[in-house]
């Protein structure tokens, strides 16, 4: 059961999966390696999902290999669950049961695993360890679900959109645990549609769209493949004449710029250059600002910049 | 991060046997019996409403004591004359008034003293109560005059326990019940399990399916107990039901019916996705036999043709059988058709179900 031989915490080839006309997932490779926190990234329908469950063994696929921890599915699906913490997307636990009770349950499902009161401290629902399910809040039935998944032990935990529909503060707190089950060196795959959530607790991140991977790498080394390290939006006021894209992009120190819904876009390597230079064209041109916001590029510009539209089409 | 050492790497060391208490079966198990006790409509549906049910037919169809009837007289000889008959409650009343009780039908007959020692009785002849009081009152005078029967009379009261309705009704409760039940608690339970995407979690962790399934059977043996043994001990105590054949027999023909039924709701969730996609299937399935199985009526009421049809229907084997051991004493081995029925309904859904059934 060592983590160091000389297998990735799993390996995915040439994966396919099809849903009537869709193309869900289009030959997808894929490696992670023991003690990584790996995060899966796209938007809603980029196949994110659909991948995570065939790795689960919740899905078959319609062609290639998965392997987990050097087992495949066909050959050690016992042994398998017995290794995996898993966290679905959308899953409602027994709003009769109490905390303690559905902990309890999950824990009689494994031949080892962590004792029921630990994993109850561990995601800090001590205080609620005799309340029903149904009176959680969201946050708390996250970290629930949480409990439920490592109670195992797990020496792979897959998340799927941990923190989705979470208010920041109950997001934080799951991020937390994912950093501690991470310190302890133990390999997750997450998947998740926010940025912020990949930067902080990825060591790596696949983008995904379309069923494809289109970019890989840590958040660091995507965000400098696009070669830009800083974004401008600003916004005009209605009667002012708009700026050309064309002009603006021949400002100083600007690399590129974009219109979405009224708002200018410009992506910027170097800050103190740009800013005053498009400043004062604008004062030249009588143009007034109404909005001027800069910030640190993302991995959301990332995927922008390579598919030209949002992750979260809000 | 002392809470986190006790969790992160506690697989690597030596396991722990767990418990019983602990083990996978006993918390399924457990699990089925906690989400039953903490849901209150259950708890009625299954115990209270049989129940309620019996006690509610039972009185409105109850077996009437023989009626006493009313009469009146004018003169405390006569009254005393016609007292001696256990079936007449005689009034002393003034003419007056007697008359006047009569014309409201306070009472049925009104005897009065005749010219000499002669009687006359003023009663409706359209009446069958004034009628059979005329017959009474008539027979008590002569009795009181000395008049001795030519031909010596005895009578046997026949009233038996097992003839009347309660007895018709309690074992068609109870197969109505355990129909209910077992179609209910497993079709509603894994069908909200499935929509919750809880099925799905439960499968994607180490449990065995089977006992997953086991654990609603074994909960489901358990309520049986509970459920057969309120509504029956409810029928002999209260109704005073007979219970003619062996009680293990009885329990076996239970068991028997509640696992046909409960294979027949996991057939019926077997794909079912919704709440009402689920109810709708059960409805379809209970309500042709709430109809002909004979719960309320017998099932023989229905026109020849449709008799194969309804012999086949689950409730009808079941009822069928309980009638026939509770209130006739049948032995098993007399109710083989019955229980092959029921035992063919079992196996098919059964296997119908685990070839159908989707985890996620």
């Amino acid at each position: 059961m060592s983590s160091s031989e000389g297998h990735p915490a799993l390996r995915v080839r040439a994966l396919r999966k099809s849903y009537k006309d869709v193309v869900a997932v289009d030959r997808l490779d894929l490696d992670v390696s023991y003690g990584e926190c790996f995060g899966l990234l796209g938007p809603n329908g980029a196949g994110k999902t659909t991948t995570i469950e065939i790795c689960e063994g919740l899905l078959a696929p319609d062609a290639g290999t998965v392997e987990l921890l050097g087992l495949s599915w066909h050959s050690h699906a016992v042994q398998l669950r017995q290794r995996l913490g898993v966290q679905l997307q959308e899953t409602q636990l027994s709003e009769k049961l109490t905390v303690e009770e559905t902990v309890r349950l999950f824990r009689s499902f494994y031949y080892r695993g962590a004792p029921v009161a630990g994993v109850i401290a561990m995601v800090q629902l001590e205080e609620k360890r005799a309340a029903r399910v149904g009176a959680l809040s969201g946050g708390q039935k996250q970290r629930l679900a949480m409990a439920c998944a490592l109670v195992g032990d797990p020496d792979l935990l897959f998340l799927d959109e941990p923190t989705t529909g979470l208010d920041p503060q109950a997001r934080r707190q799951v991020w937390h645990l994912v950093e501690r089950f991470k310190s302890a060196g133990r390999t997750i795959i997450l998947t998740t549609h926010y940025m912020e959530e990949a930067e902080r607790l990825c060591d790596r991140v696949a983008i995904m769209d379309h069923g494809r991977i289109i970019a890989l790498g840590t958040p660091r080394e995507l965000i400098a493949s696009i070669g830009v390290e800083h974004m401008v939006e600003f916004a005009v006021g209605d009667s002012m004449p708009r700026p050309e894209l064309a002009a603006l992009e021949t400002l100083d120190g600007v690399k590129a710029a974009r219109l979405e819904n009224g708002s200018y876009q410009l992506q910027v390597d170097e800050l103190h250059r740009a800013v005053p230079a498009l400043l004062a064209d604008l004062a030249r041109r009588g143009v007034a600002v109404t909005e001027l916001r800069t910030h640190s590029a993302t991995l959301e510009d990332v995927f922008v910049s390579l598919t030209g539209r949002h992750l979260r089409d809000e | 991060m002392s809470d986190q050492a006790a969790v992160i790497g506690t697989r690597g060391a030596a396991p722990r046997r767990l418990p019983l208490s602990e083990t996978s079966l006993v918390q399924l198990t457990l699990v089925r019996f906690r989400e039953f006790w903490r849901e209150p409509e259950a708890i009625f549906w299954t115990f209270v409403f049989p129940i309620l049910l019996a006690a509610g037919l039972g009185i409105a169809f109850r077996n009437r004591p023989p009626e006493v009837l009313q009469i009146g007289a004018t003169s405390p000889a006569l009254a005393a004359a016609l007292k001696a008959d256990k079936s007449l409650s005689v009034r002393l009343l003034n003419r007056g008034a007697g008359e006047e009780a009569l014309r409201l039908g306070r009472i049925v007959l009104l005897a009065v003293p005749g010219d000499a020692s002669s009687v006359v009785f003023r009663y409706d002849d359209t009446n069958p109560e004034s009628r059979t009081a005329f017959a009474l009152a008539g027979r008590a005078i002569q009795r009181a005059a000395g008049v001795r029967d030519a031909v010596p009379v005895s009578t046997a009261i026949v009233r038996e326990p097992g003839s009347r309705y309660i007895d018709f009704l309690v074992p068609g409760l109870l197969g109505m019940n355990l129909m209910g039940s077992g179609i209910w608690s497993l079709g509603f339970a894994i069908v909200d399990a499935r929509r919750k995407k809880l099925l799905k979690r439960l499968v994607a962790s180490p449990m065995s399916r089977a006992e997953y399934l086991l654990s609603f059977l074994l909960s489901r043996l358990a309520l049986l107990l509970i459920e057969v043994g309120v509504l029956v001990g409810f029928g002999v105590f209260v109704f005073g039901v007979p219970l003619r054949g062996p009680v293990w027999e009885l329990a076996l023909l239970c068991l028997l019916a509640s696992l046909s039924f409960s294979a027949l709701g996991l057939l019926i969730a077997s794909r079912a996705r919704t709440i009402e996609a689920a109810s709708g299937l059960m409805n379809f399935v209970m309500l042709p036999m709430w109809v002909f199985s004979g719960v309320f009526f017998s099932a023989e009421r229905f026109p020849e043709v449709f008799q194969p049809f309804i012999r086949s229907l689950p409730l009808t084997a079941v009822i069928d059988a309980l009638r026939a051991s509770m209130l006739q004493g049948a032995r098993l081995t007399a109710l083989a058709p019955e229980v092959a029925v029921m035992a063919a309904w079992l196996l098919v859904s059964f296997f119908a179900a685990l070839h159908l059934f989707r985890w996620r």
